[in-house]
C-alpha cells in the first residue's frame, strides 16, 4: 500500500492569491493512499524542504506530491530533498498549480477546483512511480568550437586557459571573422586589427588549440560529454605542412580577377591567395572556382613558383571524426542582402554602400588604402549620407527584420565621426528613427559625433535615392523640423541589418540545438542561462545568438567558455533515468522506433527467448543505449506494439493521469 | 554675407549642437501658443544657420524671457539666451546697442505680460 503525502506551497501571494490552498490540502487529503496533506507558504524555502523532510520520515511516505511552481523551477530541489531524507528521488512528483492555475485564472473558486484536479492526477501518477537510478556517463575532455571570429577566438582561449584541449573549425581560410575586416572599433576608435590579431596570434601560438580552418562541421552523434563529430577539411590544393605562407604564388597567379571577398568584392585577388596579411593559418589556398589548372589542367603557375613544393592540384577533401565533451556554436552573423532595398539604389550605384563595405573603404588594407574614395569614380567624396535601420525594425514589409540590429547607432556614429576627423571638408548627414546608445561611454561618443565633429544628425528616414548626374538625389524627411529634405550626396551608407550566418541553420539541426523563428540559436533562459543551449553540451557564443557588439560578445564568449570548463571538469555526468525502455517480449522488431530516434539511442540486437517445449527462439528486439537516449518518447508513441515506454512516463502513468483528470 | 549663426554662438558662448532634441523646453514654455517657431525649434535653427528667418519672425518678441527654458534645459544650451541673442541681432542690424523705449510697443503683443522688455533693458539698457 502507498503512502503518499501532499504538499501544497502558497508561493505567497502568487498561488494562495487564486487558490485556496488550505481546501487543497483538505481535498486531497481524502484521496486514496495520501496518508498526509498540508500548505506551506514556501515550500521551497529550508524550512518547506525541512517539513517534506520531517514528513517522509515521520510518515514512512513511500511517495510525494508537490502542488507548486512548474518543475522546470524546482523538481531538482523536491528530488534531492526527497533523497536527502531517504526516498528515491523519483517518487516525486509536482503538479504544477502556478503557471498552469493561479498565474491565469482569476476566479478563485474555479482555481481552487483546478488545482485539486491536478494534484490529483499527480497522485494518481505517483501510485505508479517507481524508484528509478541515475547512470553515470563520462566526459570527453575536449572542446569544439564551431566559428572562429572573435566570439570562438575568445572562447576557445579562455577554455585552452583552464588547461582543457580545443578545436576551432572554422570554414574560411583564416580565423579572424567579422572583426579582422573592421577598420576601428567603438567607443575607443582602437584599430580593429590591433587588438584582434594580437588574440590570433595566441590561437595560433596555444598547444591546446588546434584551428581547423577552411573546415566544416559535416555530422553531430551523441550527448553531452560524448560527441563524436565529423569534420570536413576541405581541399585548399595546398599542403599545410609545406606551405610557408610566403605568398609568392599570390603574387606569380595569372588569373587576376577574382572578386576579393574579405574587401566584399570591391577589388580582385588572385585565384590562389591568402585572405589577409594577418591570416592564422598564414596558408595559401587555392579558389577551385577561378584556378585555371583545377579547370582547365594547363596553368601550374603557382607549382613552378612555390619553393617549398606545398602546391597540391590533386588535394581532396579530407573527413576525421573527432570526440568531445561539449560543443560551443560561435557562427556570427552577417549584414542582409539589400537587393530587395530598390529605394536606397544599392544595386544602381556603386557609390551606395553598406556599412560593413564602408570599413573596407576607411581601412589601410582595404582596396582604397585606406584613403576614403567613391567607389564609382575615385574621386573624394564631400556630401555623405547615413542611413540607420536599414532593414532592421521592419517587419511589416516582408523584406527587413523585426529585431534591432543593436550595433548601427554606434558604428554609424563611428564612421560619421572618423569622415569628419580625417575629411573636414565633408558633410556628413546621419538619418535616424531613434539614436539607441546605451552601454559604457557609449552614448557620449555619439554626442561627441555631433557635438565636437558636427554630423549632422537628423530624425526621419531617407525615401529614396535616385543615381543622377553624377550624385546621388537623396529625398528624406527631417520629422523635427517637419520639411522634406533634398540633399545631392556623393555617397550613401547603409546601415544594413545583421542576420544569423546561413550555416546556422543546418548547424542547429546536427546539434539539436532550438532557434528562434530569425535564426538566433535560441538560450536555455533568456536571463539566467543566457550562454546555454537547451540541448545540453551545447553552448552559444557571440552574435549567433543575437545581435551584440564585441565588447559584449567578448563578455559572452567568456561565459560560455566559463559553462563549457564547469563541464568538462567533471569526471562524469549524471544521466536521466528517465530513458526509453522496451518491452522485448512485447518488440516485433519492427525498426519504426529506430527510426524515429532522434539521437540515435536505439539499435536492433538478436536475442535468445525461450520458445515453447524447451526450443530456443532468435528474435531480433530493440535495444536503447541510456546513455543517449534524452526520454523525448518519439519511440514509445511511434511503437505499433506499445512496448516501448518511458521509465518515470510509463504509457501506464499517463493514462492514470488522465483518468484522474477525467473522473 | 554675416554669418548669423556663428555670431550668435559667439555672443552666447552656447553651442546649439549640444542640444539633442528632447523638447524639454518647449514643454515648459508659457508662451508656446502665441509663438509660430517654438524654443528646441529656434536651437535647431540656428544650428543649421536659418537665423534670419528666426531674426524675421514675431516669436522672439512673443518670448516672455521668463528663463524657464534655461532652467530646465539638461544640455545647457539654454534657449532664452539663444532668443535674446536673436533680438540682440535685429537691434544691431538696426545700427544699435539696444532698443529705445519708442520703438518697443510696436513690437510687443499686448495679449502678453512684457518681460521682454523688462529682459532688454536689463541687459542692453543703462
Amino acid at each position: 500500500m502507498q503512502r503518499i503525502g501532499v504538499f501544497v506551497c502558497w508561493c505567497g501571494s502568487n498561488i494562495a492569491a487564486t487558490v485556496d490552498v488550505a481546501r487543497v490540502a483538505q481535498t486531497l487529503a481524502k484521496e486514496p493512499g495520501v496518508v498526509y496533506a498540508t500548505d506551506y507558504q514556501y515550500m521551497c524555502s529550508e524550512a518547506g524542504q525541512k517539513l517534506i523532510a520531517d514528513a517522509i520520515r515521520d510518515y514512512s511516505l513511500t511517495g510525494v506530491v508537490i502542488c507548486s511552481c512548474s518543475p522546470r523551477m524546482h523538481e531538482a530541489t523536491f528530488r534531492k530533498t526527497a533523497a536527502r531524507a531517504g526516498l528515491n528521488p523519483y517518487l516525486v512528483e509536482i503538479a504544477n498549480i502556478r503557471e498552469q492555475c493561479s498565474w491565469i485564472h482569476k476566479n478563485k473558486e474555479d482555481a481552487t477546483e483546478k488545482a485539486v484536479i491536478l494534484g490529483r492526477a499527480a497522485i494518481a501518477k505517483v501510485h505508479l512511480n517507481a524508484p528509478l537510478t541515475a547512470g553515470k556517463s563520462p566526459v570527453t575532455k575536449r572542446a569544439l568550437v564551431i566559428g572562429g571570429g572573435i566570439a570562438g577566438i575568445q572562447t576557445a582561449l579562455d577554455i585552452a586557459d583552464a588547461g582543457f584541449e580545443v578545436d576551432i573549425v572554422e570554414k574560411k581560410p583564416t580565423i579572424g571573422g567579422k572583426m579582422a575586416q573592421i577598420d576601428k572599433t567603438f567607443p575607443t576608435l582602437d584599430c580593429a586589427a590591433c587588438i584582434l590579431t594580437p588574440k590570433m596570434v595566441d590561437v595560433a601560438q596555444n598547444e591546446k588549440i588546434n584551428v581547423f580552418a577552411y573546415s566544416e562541421v559535416e555530422k553531430v552523434q551523441g550527448f553531452v560529454g560524448n560527441f563524436t563529430v565529423t569534420i570536413r577539411h576541405k581541399a585548399r590544393y595546398v599542403d599545410e605542412t609545406k606551405c610557408t605562407g610566403c605568398g609568392l604564388c599570390t603574387e606569380k597567379c595569372p588569373q587576376k580577377k577574382v572578386p576579393n571577398e574579405f574587401n566584399l568584392g570591391m577589388d580582385n585577388r588572385r585565384a590562389i591567395y591568402i585572405p589577409f596579411a594577418q591570416a592564422v593559418p598564414k596558408l595559401a589556398t587555392i579558389d577551385a572556382d577561378y584556378c585555371t589548372m583545377l579547370k582547365t589542367g594547363k596553368c601550374g603557375v603557382c607549382s613552378k613558383v612555390c619553393s617549398a613544393g606545398a602546391i597540391d592540384y590533386k588535394q581532396q577533401d579530407r573527413l576525421e571524426e573527432r570526440q568531445y565533451g561539449a560543443i560551443v556554436a560561435a557562427t556570427g552573423f552577417n549584414p542582409i542582402s539589400l537587393d530587395a532595398y530598390g529605394e536606397y539604389a544599392y544595386n544602381q550605384s556603386p557609390d551606395v554602400v553598406t556599412s560593413l563595405e564602408f570599413e573596407r573603404l576607411m581601412n589601410a588594407a582595404g582596396p582604397t588604402g585606406g584613403t576614403l574614395l567613391r567607389p564609382s569614380d575615385g574621386k573624394h567624396p564631400h556630401t555623405l549620407v547615413f542611413v540607420q535601420c536599414v532593414g532592421s525594425r521592419c517587419d511589416g514589409d516582408g523584406r527587413g527584420k523585426s529585431y534591432c540590429s543593436k550595433i548601427c547607432c554606434m558604428y554609424t556614429a563611428k564612421h560619421a565621426m572618423l569622415c569628419r576627423e580625417k575629411y573636414p571638408d565633408t558633410e556628413v548627414y546621419v538619418f535616424y528613427i531613434d539614436v539607441r546608445t546605451p552601454g559604457k561611454g557609449f552614448d557620449e561618443f555619439y554626442r561627441r559625433a555631433v557635438e565636437e565633429y558636427g554630423v549632422h544628425y537628423i530624425k526621419g528616414q531617407v525615401g529614396k535615392v535616385v543615381p543622377q548626374d553624377g550624385v546621388l538625389k537623396v529625398q528624406a524627411s527631417d520629422l523635427l523640423e517637419n520639411r522634406q529634405l533634398h540633399i545631392d550626396a556623393d555617397m550613401v551608407i547603409l546601415a544594413a541589418a545583421m542576420e544569423p550566418d546561413k550555416s546556422a541553420r543546418p548547424l542547429a539541426t546536427m546539434l539539436t540545438a532550438s532557434m528562434d523563428t530569425n535564426d538566433f540559436f535560441t538560450e536555455a533562459h533568456p536571463k539566467l542561462r543566457p550562454v546555454e543551449s537547451p540541448t545540453a553540451g551545447v553552448f552559444l557564443s557571440g552574435a549567433c545568438q543575437g545581435p551584440k557588439d564585441i565588447p559584449e560578445t567578448v563578455a559572452q564568449a567568456g561565459a560560455a567558455a566559463a559553462k563549457v570548463i564547469g563541464l568538462l571538469a567533471k569526471d562524469s555526468l549524471t544521466c536521466n533515468p528517465c530513458v526509453a525502455k522496451p518491452d522485448e517480449l512485447m518488440c516485433n522488431g519492427c525498426s519504426s522506433c529506430e527510426k524515429v530516434c532522434p539521437y540515435g539511442a536505439i539499435t536492433y540486437v538478436n536475442k535468445e527467448f525461450r520458445g515453447p517445449n524447451r526450443t530456443t527462439l532468435l528474435r531480433r528486439v530493440a535495444s536503447v543505449n541510456p546513455a543517449v537516449c534524452q526520454g523525448c518518447g518519439a519511440c514509445t508513441v511511434a511503437c505499433p506494439s506499445g512496448a516501448m515506454d518511458l521509465q518515470g512516463f510509463s504509457n501506464r502513468q499517463i493514462m492514470a493521469e488522465v483518468d484522474a483528470i477525467c473522473k | 554675407m554675416r554669418d548669423y549663426s556663428e555670431e550668435i554662438r559667439r555672443i552666447t558662448g552656447i553651442n546649439p549642437r549640444k542640444c539633442m532634441r528632447c523638447g524639454k523646453c518647449s514643454a515648459v514654455c508659457p508662451a508656446y501658443e502665441e509663438m509660430e517657431y517654438h524654443p528646441h525649434q529656434f536651437v535647431a535653427m540656428i544650428e543649421r544657420g536659418a537665423v534670419e528667418e528666426l531674426m524675421a519672425s514675431r516669436a522672439i518678441w512673443n518670448c516672455l524671457s521668463c528663463m524657464a527654458c534655461l532652467e530646465r534645459c539638461p544640455r545647457s544650451v539654454e534657449p532664452s539666451r539663444l532668443v535674446e541673442a536673436a533680438r540682440l541681432m535685429v537691434i544691431r542690424q538696426a545700427g544699435k546697442n539696444h532698443l529705445l523705449p519708442d520703438e518697443i510697443p510696436g513690437l510687443l503683443d499686448e495679449e502678453l505680460p512684457q518681460q521682454a522688455l523688462v529682459s532688454a533693458l536689463r541687459k542692453y539698457g543703462k
